[in-house]
């Protein structure tokens, strides 16, 4: 199935693009998601264990189930104010 | 106006202002904070910031906050806007109106939410600075960590 991943701040410079669409096998996590994204580009990987993860937009976690469709997010440190 | 704005326009104090504070009598206190660019950063000389947001969590996240600021406080209403984009040194990055009765819980609110924000809104500054440019990394934002959002309330209280 098709899902779309949006990266942002450093992990979007680090991966050359902030929107990203990939065919992930079923059934599908976050988790696994990521897991194939850092076999891409394993440059990502420093990020695991201090990002945050979205689905469709909202906060969520690794264990998380992801559907078709559904946008997935990977986000750095924040940083606002 | 909306009460809660992500936005790459210049943030407006006056207009926010006005937009929480009117029509309500019983009102004694508006206590307001605006962010500036500042054109120094751990010994580097910033020339400007770009801040990038996930435009709809941010909104989400912002709207959070304000909800958390209404349980604590209720008696207060509470604005804000962060702009998005590039941003000169010396412009307004993000705006914070509350209104309140009485002003201690008008300037706690205020505290809070920028504490908040910086701890849960995902939105991040690329500083360039003279030399090179690098993204800022503040926390790890995980909105159901309640021993972080007890410890933006300590502060907001202190």
């Amino acid at each position: 199935m098709r899902v779309t991943v949006r990266l942002f701040a450093r992990l979007r410079d680090l991966a050359g693009s902030g929107e990203l669409v990939r065919d992930v096998q079923t059934p599908a996590t976050v988790q696994s998601v990521w897991k194939a994204l850092v076999a891409e580009m394993p440059a990502l990987g420093e990020y695991e264990r201090t990002m945050s993860v979205a689905v469709n937009a909202d906060y969520s976690r690794m264990s998380a189930s992801v559907s078709e469709g559904d946008e997935v997010a990977f986000l750095p440190p924040v940083s606002g104010g | 106006m909306a009460l809660v704005a992500v936005t790459p326009a210049a943030l407006d104090i006056q207009g926010l202002t006005q937009e929480v504070s009117r029509s309500r009598e019983g009102d004694g206190a508006v206590a307001s904070f605006i962010g500036l660019v500042r054109d120094h950063n751990q010994g580097r000389r910033v020339s400007f910031l770009d801040y990038e947001a996930y435009e709809p969590l941010a909104v989400r996240a912002l709207t959070r906050i304000t909800d958390e600021v209404i349980q604590a406080w209720p008696d207060t209403r509470i604005g804000v806007h962060h702009r998005t984009g590039r941003i000169e040194i010396g412009d307004s990055s993000v705006i914070i109106v509350a209104v309140s009765p009485h002003r201690a819980n008008a300037f706690a609110a205020c505290r809070y939410t920028i504490e908040r924000i910086k701890q849960i809104v995902p939105i991040w500054k690329h500083e360039h600075f003279v030399g090179g440019d690098v993204w800022l990394e503040g926390a790890t934002a995980d909105p159901d960590d309640e021993s972080a959002r007890q410890a933006a309330y300590r502060i907001a209280c202190a």
